[in-house]
């Protein structure tokens, strides 16, 4: 009996047959970073999750946990990898009050599901995340990522409030609760977001949710050069009036934006003229808000003297706001070799800008950039199929774009990169001030280091 | 400690002491030396002196908290951030501050609201409290309905940990890559690290605010009326609501401009651009109407408005006047069940024998019941707790929380049970160990000491026989 079969039948011997899978087909969809799982387990309840992780305990057998799988690449390659936990099997609504606009849901439910489940009350979650036709509602948490509404509804951290996870000790623990207003104890699900999996199962998430908006409005411009991009988008944040997005997108990346668009026939101004800047604001409110906006927006961007702008239908916009929430998708996708990084940063200068463009031409690869609304900047660098070359170039821009966030006081993350690239240089940049601090919660959640060894900042 | 800071920043004399023995709460402790560290460096030297003798410290902002926060349960040192009281930047264009823990919360809005900007979280107390009282307790307040709480709008901690070191933590920017500490300490009540420097997120003032009350002839109406509001997705920036026999209070006091014979008011505020603004007023209106408002008023200027918000604000010290003592309960529940919440809350004020009025941040079904007793009684004080206790479960029973803003500290460390399994508290307990392992920071605060929880509680114990 070879290892990975011994491991099941053992596996099965705790949680029954239909809760493992480990063909060699099965298993080569869990893949990370080229490591490959003795098995997959699919719990269909949290007491089959603990179950699972008393066992992993117990056999020193190391988790990755994992939803829809479409972010496992993200982080650096786990030191061991013996079992993927795949949490879709937990996917109920456990509790849903609309009138507290409150919400308690398993952690593998799609949030494609929730958002209908939630459109039928009249609410949403403002998690407008990319790979939204298959993530779950754990995974998009778990990971961080950004929503493309962050400007008007924050980060998770702003609308989580509770959470029921299983800890590295085997035991099922919670923190928050299901009230929108809440500071009773150690507010420990904050430090579940964007934690990758490393700090437990995570099983069950409490939310507020929010009231769907009357209307929608989109308008995109477009500008001959940064400076003039910046200067509109500095006009409409000094106006006063809110936007739920407000996204600049550099010629390359307006390029890409427009290759997508082309395919569903919506034609848009603001993105894919040649060399132009495009700044995408969405809004939303009662009727007469979302005039208000669109009528504010046009004048600003006349005075601004955009080279073209636009209020857009609402279905157009459906589809904009849909693409750019997929960036990191598209992004990574769109060369045979793609550096994607995600950085936070002071608002930057034209110049600034012009610094980070100029990275990824000392190694001779082509980038493309979007700011996200609230200082989240989205950088791709494209390299050829040519392994070694590639290689080099993108470790170069990797190490480029590190010093670059360090020297103006902000952070990078390498959100996705070949492997081999991934080997050279960490993907969290370097290691931070406070990562004795990073180890204590890794150790206080997970003493054994048993979920996704490696993965996270600082080598945790 | 007088020859790390000079004698004029220690107090040590029993007199002076007496002073740092209360805070907002009902409860006491006395520190026995209170030092006022004027820099970062200053803090963590007495945090390292007291390390090696053994002591306990005790962070203190201006002492309005009300769970026993910053009382030194177990004597040792009380480290006041009265003294650390500057705004050391203003970064404008990225829409941030940096501030030390001393800062009173209204100074740091006074500092920035020339350019149109703002600190959001706005606790009543906010004339007098402190930012850095507001990180450990995670405060609230009225307009925390819309815009968060504290831990919302702090991006990045400067810490002294329990041994000296000092580290930073989150981003100037936010979403800085690793755990989310800067999270897990905002609202840790002061028993992971002490804080040092604070950058907060600054709020762009919206172009249109508009406060209405109003009027209702039965509490229940009025709380109908909340849960309306909530569910039909209108999103005031803040709902309060105060009961008639707290509004003859305030009257009294203030002159606020509240109906003396009215049985409840709701205290209203919609923001955003006028169109937004007036289309939520107007709604507001009718669900007030529908659920049958005696009166929906407008205020007609900032005068009117800053008024209402005065009456609302300086309410607890308005009720000192009535009844002996006040005991202000902090607890939450689902809004949708905030009308059987307030009729149960009476029930409880009549089988205890006590009026129990209500002022509370009804859109985020923020209970503050207010039990009112006679201390000169023998065993008042005691029944008041009872009842207060039985408040409170209730709202745990609801679904709710133990409190929604004033904190555990050592009001509710016990009653953690309620909420918290063992497992629970033994993974926040591993948690606070990486921190602060020997309890020296802020020991007796958050978990029970009565059972479930003996680490903990051995160790409080030991902090104390240290300090005799």
């Amino acid at each position: 009996m070879t290892a990975t079969a011994d491991l099941a039948a053992r596996l099965e011997g705790v949680l029954g047959a239909n809760r493992v899978k480990a063909e060699e087909g099965e298993l080569r969809a869990y893949v990370v970073d080229g490591m490959t799982p003795g098995a997959i387990i699919r719990p269909a309840s949290a007491e089959e999750a603990i179950e699972l992780i008393r066992f992993a305990l117990k056999e020193k057998l190391s988790i990755v946990n994992c939803g829809s799988r479409s972010k496992l690449a993200w982080g650096m390659p786990p030191s061991r990898y013996d079992i993927a936990l795949d949490m879709t099997g937990l996917s109920a609504i456990a509790h849903y009050d609309p009138g507290d606009l409150t919400l308690s849901v398993d952690a593998g439910m799609p949030l494609l599901q929730l958002e209908k489940t939630l459109a039928e009350k009249q609410q949403f979650l403002p998690l407008a995340v990319p790979c939204h036709e298959t993530s779950t509602v754990g995974g998009a948490v778990a990971s961080g990522i950004d929503s493309t509404l962050r400007q008007q509804f924050g980060t998770a951290r702003d609308f989580l409030i509770g959470a029921e996870f299983v800890d590295g000790k085997g035991n099922l623990c919670k923190s928050g609760g299901r009230v929108v207003k809440n500071v009773t104890g150690y507010d420990l699900h904050k430090l579940l977001i964007g934690s990758l999996g490393t700090l437990g199962a995570i099983t069950r998430l409490n939310f507020r949710t929010f009231p769907m908006p009357q209307e929608f409005g989109r308008f995109a411009a477009s500008f001959a050069s940064i400076e003039g991009a910046l200067n509109y988008r500095a006009l409409v944040e000094k106006s006063g009036m809110p936007t739920a997005n407000l996204e600049l997108t550099s010629p390359e990346a307006a390029e890409l934006v427009s290759g997508i668009l082309e395919k569903t026939n919506a034609r848009v101004t603001g993105f894919g003229k040649p060399g132009q800047w495009g700044v995408y604001a969405s809004y939303e409110g009662n009727a007469s808000v979302v005039e208000r906006i669109s009528r504010g927006l046009d004048k600003l961007a006349r005075e601004g003297q955009a080279a073209g702008s636009e209020k857009l239908e609402r279905s157009t916009g459906t589809i904009i706001d849909g693409v750019l929430r997929e960036a990191f998708d598209w992004l990574r996708q769109a060369a045979p070799q793609v550096a994607l990084f995600r950085l936070t940063l002071p608002r930057m200068t034209p110049a600034e800008f012009g610094e980070l463009s100029a990275i990824a031409e000392a190694a001779s690869v082509r980038s493309a950039v979007m700011e996200r609304a609230a200082g989240v900047v989205y950088f791709a660098s494209f390299a050829e199929d040519e392994p070694q070359e590639s290689v080099e170039a993108l470790q170069k821009t990797a190490e480029g774009v590190f010093s670059f966030a360090a020297a103006k006081h902000g952070h990078a993350v390498m959100l996705h990169a070949p492997l081999e690239v991934k080997k050279r240089v960490n993907v969290w940049g370097p290691k931070r001030a406070d990562w004795v601090l990073q180890q204590g919660v890794k150790r206080a959640f997970d003493p054994q280091g048993i979920f996704a060894p490696g993965r996270f900042v600082g080598g945790l | 400690m007088k020859s790390l800071l000079g004698d004029a920043n220690v107090l040590h004399q029993q007199e002076d002491l007496l002073m740092y023995e209360y805070d907002g709460s009902v409860e006491k402790g006395r520190p026995e030396v209170v030092v006022f560290p004027h820099t970062t460096e200053d803090v963590s030297r007495i945090v390292k002196l007291a390390a090696k003798h053994q002591v306990p410290i005790v962070g203190r902002g201006a002492g309005t908290g009300l769970s026993g926060g910053a009382l030194a349960r177990s004597g040792g040192v009380m480290i006041v951030f009265a003294q650390m009281n500057r705004v050391l930047e203003i970064d404008l264009e990225n829409q941030r501050a940096v501030v030390q823990p001393g800062v009173v919360n209204l100074d740091i809005t006074r500092a920035v609201e020339k350019a149109g900007l703002y600190f959001a979280p706005d606790p009543s107390s906010q004339k007098s409290c402190t930012i850095g009282g507001n990180v450990a307790e995670n405060a609230g307040g009225p307009h925390t309905l819309a815009y968060g709480v504290t831990v919302n709008h702090v991006t990045a901690l400067e810490l002294v940990l329990p041994d000296g070191e000092i580290v930073r933590v989150g981003s100037h920017h936010g979403d800085a890559p690793g755990y989310d500490l800067c999270g897990l300490f905002v609202g840790s009540e002061g028993t992971l690290a002490l804080v040092t420097e604070v950058t907060v997120k600054l709020s762009r003032k919206a172009e249109a605010v508009k406060t209405l009350l109003a009027i209702f002839d039965s509490v229940d109406d009025a709380s109908r009326a909340v849960v309306e509001i909530t569910a039909r997705g209108i999103t005031p920036a803040a709902c309060e609501m105060v009961d008639g026999w707290t509004l003859q209070a305030i009257e009294d006091y203030i002159h606020a401009g509240f109906p003396r014979d009215s049985a409840a008011v709701l205290l209203l505020e919609v923001e955003g651009l006028r169109e937004a603004a007036e289309s939520q007023a107007a709604a507001i209106d009718e669900v007030c109407r529908t659920h049958r408002a005696r009166e929906v008023r407008t205020a007609k200027d900032d005068e009117e408005r800053d008024l209402l918000w005065k009456g609302r604000k300086n309410a607890f010290g308005a009720l000192g006047r009535l009844a002996p003592s006040n005991y202000v309960l902090d607890g939450v529940i689902p809004r949708s069940k905030l009308p059987q919440a307030l009729q149960h809350i009476q029930e409880i004020g009549k089988k205890y024998g006590f009026a129990i009025g209500n002022i509370f941040h009804a859109g985020d079904g923020n209970l503050h019941p207010i039990v009112q007793y006679d201390p000169r009684y023998a065993g008042a004080f005691q029944k008041a707790i009872a009842a207060s206790e039985e408040i409170i479960r209730y709202c745990v029973e609801l679904g709710g929380a133990l409190t929604g803003e004033h904190g555990v500290g050592m009001e509710k460390n016990e009653l953690m049970l309620l909420m918290f399994s063992e497992a629970d508290f033994d993974l926040m307990r591993r948690v606070h160990d990486a921190f602060n392992p020997d309890s020296a920071l802020n020991p007796g605060k958050i978990f029970p000491l009565s059972k479930g929880c003996g680490e903990i509680r051995v160790k409080a114990k030991e902090a104390k026989s240290v300090t005799g």
